[in-house]
């Protein structure tokens, strides 16, 4: 045996959760679990800054059998383990299909680390990326790889923005304005309308990457950052979130998103799985 | 004796960087858990750990490297297994064990996607890292003692690297015994490729009881930075 590429016909759907710490990742892909672990065969590789907290919190969720949820642990490294050196991510994924095969989705969850941190498009198929109105309202604007170009954002704990201040219409706005109008979830696992767009939009994924429609998009590394001797700091990041910069587009979610699939939101579609 | 001035020291590099994608930035090499346990608390302490650990695991690792790429070299990987059950004996805590196989594994999948070999598709399912790090060194066309020396950089530097993260250290400091150990590790290799061609019981066998005892209570650990 060796560690040659999977064939085919067990390759599941890989998609990434990335988002900076606190956000609900691990939430998010217990939901998932929950809701979706009747329709799909379903694994996670959760990736912990340290130990195997992530993991064991699944576990003890029990969304799954247990097996089916793999910790990696990343020496404090979580941005590298998903993006310069995914080898390790990538093995833990490859032996969790050839276990289990056939899965349909493998869930590969990045340990909370910040706004710059996406998955290499070796590592996963797609990915969504989570914030939370408690983090602050603010962080949306502010853009990066993340938040404006993971194939879908999710801002989470909606029905926290009165305690903490955070207008979430407000802060789904500016999210869609610096992802161009791609697709944004605003989720409260309180608020089971939310859940279930969370998870039509997973169905949908699925479906596409299964008739091969799914093109992984890379939602790149950090900025360019560039500091010359003589640097005067006045470079331009390549990327522009100013308050106050004014993009003409409409919100409309029914565009193609050069995916290869896409996001409609609130379209009818039938479907079977069971809420626990 | 081969020598390093005559071609192969680009791939040499290559294949000794901690940024080859093979996941090693994931393990301390022991020296979380000799932090953590006050064994390592100075910058005096950690260059006395880090000598300590090239003139045990891995003179034992730069061995069975030279030793691998010297078979690989030959075209004859008849007895790797034997070579596996080897090192298998020299390293009496399951826990490093597995660790060990987890970088080959590491290893080899990465050099699958950097530089495909079918040598390294006749490893077997588990192969250990410095076994690993021997046959690439040898597809690459480097001898015994540049592949002793990959391992041995590759594993001491990465410990030390793993001192920023689990110790009060000025990291000036911490490559300022990396400088100190350069002619160590020089030595280190040289013997390794001399007794790569003996037979595969002589290989060398000196033993870090305390890092074995380590690294079980590692595993053991609740809240750790790295893996090992």
């Amino acid at each position: 045996m060796t560690d040659d590429r999977q064939p085919q016909e067990t390759r599941a759907l890989r998609l990434g959760v990335a988002g900076p710490v606190g956000t609900g990742k691990s939430s998010v892909i217990a939901t998932l679990c929950r809701h979706l672990r009747d329709e799909f065969a379903l694994g996670v590789i959760t990736n912990d800054i340290y130990t195997d907290e992530d993991a064991r919190f699944l576990r003890s969720e029990g969304v799954l059998p247990e097996e089916r949820i793999r910790a990696v642990e990343t020496g404090a490294c979580p941005h590298t383990a998903i993006r310069d050196d995914v080898t390790m991510n990538l093995m833990a994924v490859e032996d969790l299909e050839r276990d289990f095969a056939p899965l349909d989705i493998v869930l590969v969850e990045s340990g909370g680390d910040n706004l710059t941190a996406t998955f290499s498009p070796a590592l996963v198929d797609a990915q969504l990326f989570v914030l939370d109105v408690a983090g602050g309202g603010d962080v949306a604007r502010k853009g990066g790889p993340g938040i404006a170009r993971a194939d879908l954002l999710v801002i989470n704990k909606i029905d926290l923005g009165q305690h903490v201040d955070v207008d979430v219409a407000q802060m789904v706005a500016d999210a869609e304005k610096a992802r161009n109008g791609a697709p944004v979830l605003p989720l409260s696992r309180k608020r089971p309308e939310t859940v279930e767009k969370l998870c039509d939009w997973v169905r949908q994924l699925h479906a596409s990457w299964t008739a091969g429609g799914h093109t992984p998009v890379d939602p790149g590394p950090m900025a360019p950052h560039h500091h010359a001797p003589g640097d005067t700091h006045d470079h331009d990041h390549g990327h522009r979130h100013a308050p106050g910069d004014t993009h003409d587009h409409d919100h409309d979610h029914d565009h193609d998103h050069g995916h290869g699939h896409t996001h409609a939101h609130g379209h009818a579609h039938s479907h079977s799985h069971s809420h626990d | 004796m081969e020598s390093l001035g005559s071609g192969g020291q680009a791939a040499l590099l290559l294949l000794a960087d901690g940024r080859l994608p093979a996941g090693g930035y994931a393990h301390s090499g022991g020296l979380e858990p000799a932090v953590a346990a006050g064994r390592v608390a100075d910058v005096a302490g950690l260059e006395r750990f880090l000598i300590g650990r090239v003139e045990t695991a891995g003179s034992i690792a730069a061995a069975f490297a030279a030793a691998a790429c010297a078979r690989a070299g030959r075209g004859n990987l008849s007895d790797l297994a034997e070579l596996e059950a080897e090192l298998d004996a020299r390293i009496p805590s399951p826990e490093l064990r597995k660790v060990s196989r987890d970088l080959g594994r590491q290893l080899r999948r990465a050099m699958n996607g950097i530089h495909p070999h079918p040598h390294f598709a006749a490893l077997g399912a588990a192969p250990h890292q410095p076994v690993v790090m021997g046959v690439a060194a040898a597809v690459f066309g480097l001898g015994p003692r540049a592949a002793a020396l990959a391992i041995l950089h590759e594993n001491n530097a990465g410990a030390a690297a793993a001192a920023a993260k689990v110790m009060r250290v000025d990291p000036f400091e911490v490559h300022a015994i990396l400088a100190r150990m350069t002619d160590r590790l020089d030595c280190l290799a040289a013997e390794a490729a001399k007794a790569a061609d003996g037979p595969t019981a002589d290989l060398p066998a000196s033993g870090s009881p305390l890092t074995d005892i380590a690294a079980e209570h590692h595993r053991r650990s609740d809240v750790r930075l790295f893996a090992s």
